[in-house]
């Protein structure tokens, strides 16, 4: 065994190895299984999630650092984990009759990337050195260009891959020079130790510099406008599933990101990088917004609404306070059930003779299936933030956090974006309820993607009339951040 | 007498060739080059700052910087091929199927 390495820091990353192996049992089973029984691998991979879950139940206390710094395991990451996990799942369930519609040749490939961009989210969220995340991030991201191409045949799909991997790298590139001058100018990659070695450095340039850069990095990841170009080609090109959990998974993935690096790393820095956040979260929402109402195509606009929800969500950032963070993880977890359940609805009406995710291929959704299109309405008031909905919850708490933090100008921006989108998010609504039906088959709902529908409308409705339970637990994994020393350094 | 400076100097005016050929070439292996430059230009800093800290964690980071350049070259440079299949061209600029 190599020095500074024990028998305990394996125990500590049980539900990463547990994953792993799931993702290599995968693999394994796709050369194995002949070909017509390769559907059931549909299910090895939910049950590799579903063990993973299950290896996280003995960490639900736990608060440790293993291998001297490189991982930490606390509530934090737990609360990201079980999040990429359920997202996951979802995506999973949602991907069985896309992948057949779309006669894509290996799912096994594909589910073995589904596990290893999961596997890579999860270290992101743990990691609490330059390291860690480097390669979690790069875990993600490799997966994610592969997926965004899965489907060889459509010229799109192969744009959309192009397009991501070209500007994923370069943003790699720009991030990793941040890191690198951060890492000089304090001696060490872990992120805790940092914090102290930067008190002090305040207005040392380079450090400036360094900041500005991470910034740039990390909103290429969770596609902050000025740095979200790649986003709406790459959400309309990649397969629906793909993007479902791209949107998600990797949005919330580089906020786990985003807070181990600024909350943890930088709080002497504070000052610096709340400005460049409070920018760019004004920037995100408008421009997000107002692209979005001109889209025609359902799969774009909805990535122009992702965009601007990444604004909403760096409003938590940018308060800075445990309540912010607090904020910021409630909304990700309520996005992430509204977010997979609109592109699970673009899912279903993916048909042999449709590609429907143009808004015509929406028109009288209400009379050819009238449970598709009620969950659509529930989750476009949601993303609009209309009660009883989750979406107005998630809104409520960031806004009231940004109020909190006297960032009043930020919370009425938020405010008046929100009803910019709801025409965007509307307009859908009449398509489905007020428009003649087109033409094509009926779309089919399969008990997979009645799953999927059933658990996220519930969690959009639960979530909106008893949200207690998960603000509670997202109060707990913030704190675990220590975030409110900093908020004691700031005032 | 080459100090840290004269490295961190190289280093910089590498990102930013690396990061101006990323905007100015229209072809996608050119491209592609240009961001390898670019984590050169980051290899290098690591390096010389590792050096001058005498601390190895600059060192270390290279050998996964390296890896992952390697994986990620691998992986791009097969889009590219099954992109080029479609249309034989390596021009961003004709990829338009999508707006960019």
């Amino acid at each position: 065994m190599p020095p500074g390495v024990s028998l305990s820091d394996f125990y500590y990353i049980l539900p990463e190895l547990v994953l792993t192996g799931g993702a290599l049992l995968v693999l394994i089973a796709d050369v194995l299984l002949p070909k017509e029984r390769r559907a059931a691998l549909a299910w090895v991979t939910l049950l590799a999630l579903g063990a993973t879950a299950a290896a996280l139940v003995p960490f639900a206390n736990t608060h440790v650092e293993v291998a001297h710094g490189l991982l930490a395991v606390d509530r934090f990451s737990l609360f990201f984990k079980i999040l990429f996990l359920l997202a996951a799942a979802i995506t999973v369930l949602m991907s069985i009759r896309y992948l057949e519609t779309e006669g894509a040749a290996s799912p096994g490939e594909y589910y073995f990337l589904i596990l290893c961009a999961t596997l890579g989210m999860m270290i992101m969220a743990g990691g609490i050195d330059l390291i860690t995340i480097m390669i979690g991030l790069e875990t993600m991201a490799v997966s994610f260009y592969i997926l965004a191409g899965y489907i060889k045949p459509n010229q799109r799909s192969n744009e959309a891959a192009v397009k991501y991997f070209l500007l994923g790298a370069f943003s790699l590139g720009i991030l990793l020079y941040g890191m690198s001058l951060m890492y000089g100018l304090s001696g060490t990659t872990n992120l805790r130790v940092m914090a102290s070695a930067f008190v002090g450095q305040e207005k040392d340039p380079r450090l400036m510099l360094a900041v500005i850069l991470v910034v740039a990095g990390v909103g290429f990841k969770i596609a902050a406008v000025p740095f979200h170009m790649w986003a709406p080609d790459v959400y309309e090109g990649a397969p629906t599933p793909v993007t479902a959990f791209l949107s998600v998974g990797s949005k919330a993935a580089s906020f786990a990101m985003l807070i181990r690096i600024f909350v943890e790393g930088m709080p002497s820095m504070s000052a610096d990088w709340r400005l460049l956040f409070y920018v760019l979260s004004i920037l995100t929402m408008t421009a997000g917004n107002i692209a979005a109402v001109t889209q025609s195509n359902v799969k774009r606009m909805l990535a122009y609404s992702s965009i601007a929800h990444a604004g909403y969500l760096l409003m938590g950032i940018v308060a800075g306070t445990a309540r912010g963070i607090t904020a910021t993880l409630i909304y990700l977890m309520i996005y992430s059930f509204m977010q997979l359940g609109a592109f699970a609805v673009i899912t279903l009406l993916r048909r042999k003779d449709v590609v429907g995710d143009e808004l015509k291929d929406f028109s009288g959704l209400a009379f050819r299936n009238p449970f598709a299109a009620f969950a659509m309405l529930l989750f476009m008031l949601s993303l609009g933030g209309i009660p009883p909905t989750a979406g107005f919850m998630g809104k409520f708490w960031l806004f009231s956090a940004a109020i909190d933090a006297h960032y009043y100008g930020l919370a009425v921006i938020g405010v008046l974006n929100s009803a910019i989108s709801l025409y965007y998010y509307v307009r859908i609504v009449v398509f489905m309820y007020l428009k003649k039906e087109t033409s094509g088959s009926d779309p089919v709902i399969t008990p997979a993607l009645a799953l999927v529908l059933g658990v996220t409308v519930m969690a959009t409705l639960v979530l909106g009339v008893y949200p207690q339970l998960l603000f509670r637990v997202a109060d707990v994994s913030a704190r675990t951040l220590g975030v409110a020393g900093i908020t004691a350094a700031i005032r | 007498m080459v100090t840290l400076n004269h490295y961190l100097i190289l280093s910089a005016i590498l990102f930013a060739i690396g990061t101006a050929g990323v905007f100015v070439r229209r072809n996608l292996i050119t491209i592609l080059l240009s961001i390898e430059i670019m984590l050169n230009a980051v290899n290098l800093t690591f390096v010389a700052f590792g050096r001058a800290l005498g601390s190895a964690d600059g060192q270390i980071i290279v050998f996964f910087v390296m890896t992952v350049a390697a994986a990620e070259a691998a992986v791009g440079l097969a889009i590219v091929i099954s992109l080029f299949r479609h249309k034989e061209s390596l021009n961003p600029d004709s990829f338009a199927s999508l707006k960019w």
